[in-house]
């Protein structure tokens, strides 16, 4: 059976990708490109950019303009792409170390510009490339191959981060709850300004061995039952949520998007003329 | 005779005229001393010429922004000195491997680290030639005038267009700052070089594919059609991924090939009064200013000296240095650093010449006496 999401939305000469069994990344990277075909966006006037790690690859994978560039760089690079080409729908695909750690200057100044830019981060809470050591979301007191002892950074709520930088969509949903995901995306393609997409991703192989989450379906699993949805959320007594994570919509705002503010400064000069 | 725009300009304002007038559309850097003027009057100009300007966060994204614009399809530019320049060098590497032109300008100053802001030194000139790692061809120009600097900048584009790589225009903090009368040439008597493009509607666009004849591949733009993929991972022709240690291998050589197979157009010099002489001064940028000088004083007193002045630093011209070599009994490398250049002048010239350098790295010039003294020294 062809599935026509897949052949027309990637190129399927470069699969099967690199991801371990049991990844997340592939759910999440598959909810975004449902989203661009959703759209109906020409393949043409989107490019893709990421940064360097396991979720980095996934544009490679798909069928528009890609662009995988550098550790934590991609929003930078993504920055000039738009700036050059504004009618360009811009998709940066980026992880928890790539976007909140080497990254994190980038993201916040991305936000804060209002530049036209969706971000999906893949947040495995664990550097996936380099194999398994704790990032800047990797919860405190979990382990990673260089935090044997447990971590004892206090870790970053990602959405919260860039909702308080100046982003003007900001959204979490989870590999598990997929069509959320699709929603989201369209969401912020559809933002005129910086969206900002959390997709909770597991990774059993490092993340998930290290701190004994058990096999994928467990992983899944665990999203599964502890993602509370913010609507929902209000209206639970507080026992409910303790422990507990939130997903949906959490901010969504119109604010000047950046490179329309730079045109209005191009067009002033041609009145002048 | 048509009118000629004479204008007493700045060297870094003069670096922004001539990135305009080799059709400069996108800048985007970060503000350090001396370079800022760069970034300044580029955000004044470019607007009006339906350019862009960004101010990134720092010079690593500076850097980063000029790859996506590049790719995007505009002829890109940033700015910096020093600490930004070391900033760069990761995404430096990015726009040699993913062959992506652009114009890199380093106002060099005073260093290590923070150093001398506001003082003079030509002390990035290894850094310029190896800043990022692995092996990787490097084009790097040194002007030595206000309007050798607009010349030189648009080189630079020129350069990057034709060979798709990064150009680095290394100027320092007096040259970046002095002003001289310097006549603008008009439009139609400047060369510009534009990047190759792939025709439109091939059934087939390989970004990476050199064809019969060319220095560099073809270039689209993102947005026009081709759906094409650029990676800083090694590539294939198709620009995937690829380990194959011969893909590896193939494409580091072609790389480096830019260069090799086109040394002559990469070659850039002046010679001053170097015909009948049997000492020879090796210098570039502002302090070849002081040594033509020197030259001058010690021609005055019979002595003869002449001044060799590559205005094309990387790749070194190694041809005409060991001829020079051969022709002189004595080279004396003049440069504002504790030796840099006269290492590649004595890696060529050593069999054939002495030599001898003249360098300081305190933030004053070398002046035409101390060259001078140099030159006596040795005679
Ligand atoms: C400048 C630089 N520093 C470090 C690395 C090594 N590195 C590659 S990927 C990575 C972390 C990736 O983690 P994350 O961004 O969370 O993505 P994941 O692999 O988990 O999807 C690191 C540290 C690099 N490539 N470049």
């Amino acid at each position: 059976m062809t599935n026509t999401l897949i052949e027309n939305n990637f190129r399927t000469n470069r699969l099967p990708h690199i991801w371990c069994s049991g990844c997340g990344h592939g759910i999440i990277m598959r909810a975004i490109t449902k989203a661009v075909d959703e759209l109906g966006y020409n393949k043409d006037d989107v490019c893709v950019v990421s940064g360097i790690g396991c979720s980095s690859r996934a544009p490679g994978y798909m069928d528009f303009n890609t662009f995988h560039t550098l550790h934590g760089r991609a929003l930078a690079y993504a920055t000039g792409v738009k700036m050059a080409k504004p009618e360009l729908k811009v998709i940066v695909v980026t992880g928890d170390g790539d976007c909140a750690a080497i990254g994190g200057n980038h993201l916040i100044h991305s936000a804060r510009r209002n530049i036209d830019i969706t971000t999906i981060v893949f947040n495995n809470n664990i550097y996936g490339m380099t194999g398994g050591q704790y990032s800047p979301t990797t919860p405190t007191g979990d382990k990673g191959t260089t935090a044997p002892f447990g971590n004892i950074d206090k870790n970053f709520d990602l959405c919260k981060l860039v909702q308080g930088a100046g982003a003007t969509y900001v959204a979490r949903s989870t590999a598990y709850h997929v069509n959320m995901i699709t929603q989201q995306v369209k969401t912020g393609l559809e933002n005129k300004g910086f969206s900002f997409i959390e997709a909770v991703s597991i990774c059993p192989t490092y993340y998930g061995r290290k701190n004994k989450k058990g096999d994928a379906v467990s992983m899944m699993n665990y999203l599964k039952t502890n993602a509370v949805n913010v609507k929902a959320a209000d209206k639970l007594p507080k026992e409910k949520i303790q422990g507990k994570f939130l997903i949906g919509e959490f901010y969504k705002s119109q604010e000047p998007e950046y490179t329309e503010e730079y045109q209005k400064i191009i067009d002033s000069f041609q009145k002048e003329r | 005779m048509k009118n000629k725009k004479i204008k007493l300009m700045q060297g870094n304002e003069a670096c922004v005229e001539g990135a305009l007038a080799a059709g400069m559309k996108f800048f985007a850097g970060y503000p350090i001393t001396p370079s800022t003027e760069i970034a300044e009057i580029s955000s004044l100009r470019l607007p009006r010429i339906g350019g862009k300007f960004i101010q990134m966060e720092d010079e690593i994204a500076g850097m980063a922004a000029v790859i996506g614009g590049s790719l995007a399809g505009l002829k890109s530019m940033t700015a910096t000195s020093g600490p930004g320049f070391s900033l760069k060098q990761e995404n430096l590497g990015y726009a040699v491997l993913a062959e992506v032109p652009c114009v890199v300008v380093n106002v060099q100053r005073g260093g290590p680290s923070t150093g001398l802001p506001t003082m003079p030194a030509q002390g990035d000139i290894m850094q310029a030639k190896w800043g990022t790692h692995g092996d990787h061809p490097v084009i790097a120009l040194s002007p030595s005038s206000v309007r050798e600097t607009f010349d030189l900048t648009v080189k630079a584009f020129n350069y990057a267009e034709k060979y798709r790589m990064p150009v680095i225009l290394l100027t320092d903090e007096v040259i970046g700052h002095m002003r001289e009368k310097i006549e603008i040439p008009d439009p139609d008597e400047i060369e510009i070089i534009d990047r190759l493009k792939p025709e439109k509607g091939l059934d087939e666009y390989k970004p990476y594919e050199i064809k019969e004849g060319q220095v560099a591949p073809e270039m689209a733009a993102y947005g026009e059609g081709y759906r094409f993929h650029v990676t800083g991972l090694i590539h294939d022709e198709t620009g995937f991924p690829s380990n194959d240690s011969k893909v590896a291998g193939d494409l580091v050589n072609r790389l480096m090939k830019k260069i090799d197979d086109n040394i002559d157009d990469l070659t850039l010099y002046e010679e001053y009064k170097l015909d009948d002489a049997d000492i020879a001064v090796i210098s570039y940028g502002i302090t070849a200013r002081s040594a033509k000088s020197a030259v001058d004083m010690a021609r005055a007193e019979g002595l003869k000296v002449g001044l060799f002045r590559p205005m094309i630093i990387w790749p070194f011209p190694e041809k005409q240095i060991a001829q020079l070599g051969k022709r002189v009994k004595n080279i004396i490398t003049a440069e504002m650093n504790l030796g840099q250049y006269v290492l590649e002048v004595e890696r060529v010239a050593n069999k054939y010449t002495n030599i001898t350098k003249c360098g300081k790295a305190n933030g004053e010039l070398i002046t035409p006496d101390e060259i001078l003294a140099k030159i006596k020294e040795v005679q």
